[in-house]
């Protein structure tokens, strides 16, 4: 038990110091590479609670494909790749503080009043609940119609992106 | 473990993400902000789904997954079509419709 304690403390305090980094870095490639910290410390956390599917398919879309998006869009609109105090944030920097701690605060508050002592037990149920054919005959037998739904959504989405991006 | 860890992380990282989308001006840190809220909240589901025992929270994870792609894809083109129109991509530019 010790174990995953340990393993998930070490992942939240790099996930929360990259997460800082994505938000305050100077260099938009820095901020960029903190993400990918970011997204592979969430692809961590899944395995910890045995959500193996998820965990992998973070790592193949978010690491691999919507981070080279965002390296794309960066090189794209020439984006400043020297450091340059200031020039990536704008003066809404304090109310932008406010209003994230005191969100936060609120939410900590909510949530220790309404989950706090509640535990998840670890057990073998829950190892193959997040095993990969048992998520895949939940989505072909209860979730068929949201995933054709999605389907016909990433399609209108790369269509539009299309005739967004054309130059004429 | 204790459920509320997970969540207690998920709220800083959609905090954290909540001020990048405030305080940023470039519009492709705006975008990688809106990924930082998203994925807390798929650590939110994921988390819940062990806590019921129920599947259900990590395809809904899947679908924000899949959501999140589709939506920086369409982004980052509005993103480029800012640059392509005003030669920067700050979004702080983009104010043609103030009074």
């Amino acid at each position: 038990m010790w174990e995953q304690q340990v393993a998930f403390w070490v992942l939240a305090v790099a996930m929360a110091a990259a997460a800082i980094g994505v938000v305050r870095s100077r260099n938009i490639v820095h901020a960029a590479l903190f993400l990918v910290v970011v997204l592979a410390g969430a692809a961590a956390q899944y395995i910890l609670l045995a959500a193996e599917f998820v965990a992998w398919v973070q790592v193949l879309i978010y690491i691999g494909a919507v981070v080279v998006l965002f390296l794309f869009g960066i090189m794209l609109t020439r984006a400043p790749m020297h450091d340059d105090a200031g020039a990536l944030d704008n003066d809404q920097r304090w109310g932008g503080l406010v209003v994230a701690l005191f969100v936060l605060g609120v939410l900590i508050a909510l949530l220790v009043n309404a989950f706090g002592g509640k535990k998840i037990h670890f057990s073998n149920a829950l190892v193959s609940l997040g095993r990969t054919s048992h998520v895949g005959t939940d989505i072909f037998r209860v979730f068929v119609v949201p995933f054709e739904v999605v389907s016909m959504l990433l399609l209108a989405a790369l269509v539009g992106a299309v005739v967004l991006a054309r130059k004429d | 473990m204790q459920l509320n860890e997970f969540l207690i992380l998920a709220a800083f990282l959609f905090c954290t993400g909540a001020y990048g989308v405030l305080a940023r001006r470039n519009g492709v840190l705006v975008l990688m902000s809106i990924e930082l809220m998203l994925n807390a909240v798929n650590i939110n589901l994921v988390a819940f789904s062990a806590f019921t025992k129920n599947v259900s929270g990590q395809i809904f994870a899947l679908f924000i997954i899949t959501i999140a792609a589709a939506e920086v894809g369409v982004g980052l083109a509005i993103v480029l079509l800012i640059y392509r129109n005003l030669h920067s991509p700050d979004l702080d530019e983009v104010d043609q419709l103030k009074g």
